[in-house]
């Protein structure tokens, strides 16, 4: 498989963008708007396609990561991804755990992977990874993986109910944190507080050895 | 039409698929990571949706923060770990690390 261009991710972008847009034009434009109203089955609202554009974002980024050769291009694809799946959190009426997730994520280990990238490979040869288990392995484990998948999440018997309408989050998360969640909540802080003292170990570790 | 649950299952689906061919095919430490959040957001994503169309309430909401707060410790120690063995082994090739210790 041929290297991908560079500019792989802002074209599926740009075209989810304006396949989006035609729909959008053509539902709300070319269909009248009665009849958009009086038969709510096909009625497109424009919540709608920006979910899918946003589901094209995540997807198209993820598709990066997985089949980019390019280790700089697979990170950017990765931000693609978690941007996408942060605005897919706003549309679930989660708002504190898309800030989180812009913040951690993005702002976090986004960053560390970037800073592990270019500290562990040279600038000259990005081309840094290359098949494990081959691409036909992969591919194998893919067909396997996602009709199985997306057969349960069409068909499967979910007691679904009409959700309510968007509503801040973030109280109620405080108060269950504080309640029910207090000593998994004190333990993650306990979590963090190890893994930061291991992070400097190790990295001490690598300068002493110069 | 309309978004319902199945729409977010599958854009979980193919996000977890995708992370698990990510993971397998990689050679790269820092690419097999990658491909581990991924897996992390698809499970995240799940919860939530679950959340807002099935239960009601805010119990997955706390759990994808503690999946956010253990992917954040993964990470820093992973890269940590993969820094230690670029210092050793001068490669990230995962088949390379192949010594306890020198």
């Amino acid at each position: 498989m041929p290297a991908r261009p560079p500019n792989v991710f802002r074209r599926i972008l740009g075209a989810a963008l304006v396949a989006a847009f035609l729909a959008f034009i053509a539902a709300h434009v070319l269909l009248p708007a009665d009849e958009a109203t009086t038969n709510p089955q096909w009625s497109v609202q424009l919540s709608d396609l920006l979910f899918y554009v946003f589901a094209a974002m995540t997807i198209g980024g993820a598709g990066t990561v997985a089949f980019s050769h390019n280790i700089i291009h697979t990170a950017l694809g990765l931000l693609g991804a978690l941007l996408g799946v942060g605005c897919l959190y706003v549309f679930l009426s989660a708002d504190f755990v898309a800030i989180t997730q812009l913040l951690v994520y993005i702002g976090g280990v986004l960053v560390l992977i970037l800073f592990a990238v270019m500290l562990t490979s040279k600038i000259g040869d990005v081309n840094v990874s290359n098949a494990s288990i081959g691409r036909y392995g992969g591919f194998g484990l893919l067909t396997a993986i996602v009709p199985v998948l997306v057969f349960v999440a069409v068909r499967g018997p979910w007691a679904e109910k009409t959700p309510g309408p968007l509503a801040p989050t973030t109280a109620l998360i405080g108060n269950e944190f504080l309640t029910k969640w207090l000593l998994p909540f004190e333990l993650a802080s306990l979590v963090l507080l190890a893994t930061l003292v291991g992070a400097v170990v190790m990295a001490r570790r690598e300068i002493k050895a110069d | 039409m309309h978004v319902t649950l199945s729409h977010f299952l599958v854009v979980a689906a193919i996000l977890f698929a995708l992370g698990i061919y990510t993971v397998t095919t990689r050679r790269n430490a820092v690419g097999v990571l990658m491909g581990v959040e991924l897996v992390l957001n698809a499970a995240n994503l799940n919860f939530v949706a679950f959340e807002r169309f099935v239960v009601g309430g805010v119990t997955g909401h706390v759990f994808a923060l503690f999946v956010i707060v253990l992917a954040a410790a993964e990470a820093a120690v992973g890269l940590a770990i993969v820094l230690a063995i670029f210092q050793t082994f001068r490669s990230i090739d995962v088949p390379s690390a192949d010594a306890m210790r020198e």
